[in-house]
């Protein structure tokens, strides 16, 4: 019989290294030992599942979520959307997709963010939705404004929206930013480059797709989402060592 | 050319950033309403069966210094270590909590209920833990750890019998203060190191 089998170990290649020092607070905040490599089980294979009825009709509307439909947020209009897929390529139904970003000046509403352009008050900063059944969500919001952060002396965070993933097991957990196509300050930012490979930053760049973009109204961004798979096997059954 | 594999590439990772705040607890960020119902405020609601505890600590960096920006995940099943979902699961246990390093002081505080040991599809048992998971500015990629308890047998656990030296597995148990409460202190990097895992 054919059973899901174990997450397949992340490969860490894909994945920034911890201590990336161009990005400097990484320094003092990465492991210098090795992780400890385990095969999942229960506590990996399980995760939070989350019914529609949490979803209210606007957390993907970051337009219109923080006034409750009065009015809209000031910025480039703009709908994100993709699939959340595993590395098989399966489409991961009903699973929770959480975002937040900046305003379209660049300034976050938070307590900690105290950056010269001002909150917009018809904009909050962040949004949520379920995948549907073909895995796929979407999202509409304003383009968020790229802003100076205290790094080196002079470094910018290109525009980028965060998201947040569960796939369906908290072993499949995963945090990532998404980048505009086209925008100049990805080549120059610490963070964007702490990913090892340009093909697989590549992978953080949404494309313009203008087959999604609404016509008078607003542009549309792709992005997919791939989290990690599980192996499949007739040989899982088999008790350990054998 | 070989032929090419089916497989897709995990999208990589970025940092959560100091913000992350905003966007899986909005009220902490100060932006309550946000949203109708906010997700992980706790992990157990009403009544649960089993012990109701708490677990404090903080999570400091290299140099000692507890971060104010760290936004912390559990994960974990009921009592009787059945994961929701589960046939015969505590319904008041939701399993998720999301909390955070205090602005001010750095401390964090889960209150939840003890959880019960978990078989593995092999059939081991693992002694009762807590799968956390931390972000933060500064971390590219979130850090995965377990919380088990000093006052449980943790000798047959499968995961702390890979780790050789003591010092390292004590990184992982919390301690005992007082009746239901235990500390739990995680350090990001230097001495006393927690173990961080790739599972």
């Amino acid at each position: 019989m054919i059973s899901p089998g174990p997450l397949i170990p992340r490969n860490r290649n894909i994945h920034p290294p911890a201590n990336y020092p161009d990005y400097k607070t990484s320094v003092s905040r990465s492991p210098n030992l090795p992780l400890l490599s385990f095969e999942s089980g229960p506590s990996e294979e399980t995760g939070p599942v989350f019914g529609s009825e949490i979803i209210g009709a606007l957390d993907n509307n970051l337009i219109l979520n923080w006034t409750k439909g009065d009015s809209s947020a000031i910025g480039q209009r703009i709908l994100m959307h993709g699939r959340v897929l595993d590395e098989d390529a399966r489409p991961i139904a009903g699973t929770l997709v959480e975002i937040w970003q900046a305003n379209a000046g660049g300034r976050y509403r938070h307590k900690k963010d105290s950056y010269l352009a001002p909150l917009d008050p018809h904009f909050g900063g962040c949004g949520r939705t379920l995948t549907d059944a073909k895995g796929h969500y979407e999202f509409l919001t304003i383009r968020p404004g790229a802003y100076p952060w205290p790094n080196r002396g002079n470094d910018w965070r290109p525009m980028h929206i965060h998201i947040s993933v569960y796939g369906r097991s908290f072993g499949q957990r995963l945090i990532t930013q998404m980048y505009f196509e086209g925008d100049p300050l990805i080549d120059l930012c610490p963070i964007a480059n702490s990913v090892r490979s340009r093909s697989h930053l590549d992978r953080l760049v949404a494309p313009l797709d203008m087959s999604a973009t609404k016509p008078h109204d607003f542009l549309a961004y792709k992005f997919d989402i791939v989290l990690r798979g599980r192996r499949q096997s007739i040989f899982e059954n088999r008790p350990e060592g054998m | 050319m070989a032929q090419q594999l089916n497989q897709l590439d995990e999208t990589p990772s970025q940092t959560a950033g100091p913000f992350v705040h905003i966007g899986l607890m909005p009220t902490y960020a100060g932006n309550a309403g946000s949203y109708q119902k906010e997700i992980g405020v706790s992990p157990i609601s009403g009544e649960t069966t089993g012990e109701t505890i708490e677990i404090t600590g903080s999570v400091y960096d290299g140099m000692g210094w507890a971060l104010r920006d760290a936004l912390l995940e559990s994960w974990q099943p009921d009592s009787a270590g059945r994961f929701p979902e589960e046939a015969g699961a505590d319904p008041a246990v939701s399993g998720l909590c999301r909390f955070a390093a205090d602005a001010v002081t750095g401390e964090f505080i889960l209150r939840t209920v003890k959880p019960g040991a978990v078989r593995s599809r092999s059939g081991r048992l693992f002694a009762p833990h807590i799968s956390l998971w931390i972000v933060a500015r500064g971390i590219n990629t979130g850090l995965q750890t377990r919380i088990y308890f000093d006052d449980e047998d943790n000798s047959q656990d499968p995961l702390l019998a890979l780790i050789e030296q003591n010092e390292r597995k004590e990184t992982l148990i919390a301690k005992k203060i007082s009746p239901g409460r235990y500390r739990f202190d995680i350090r990001l990097q230097g001495v006393g190191e927690t173990v961080f895992l790739d599972v």
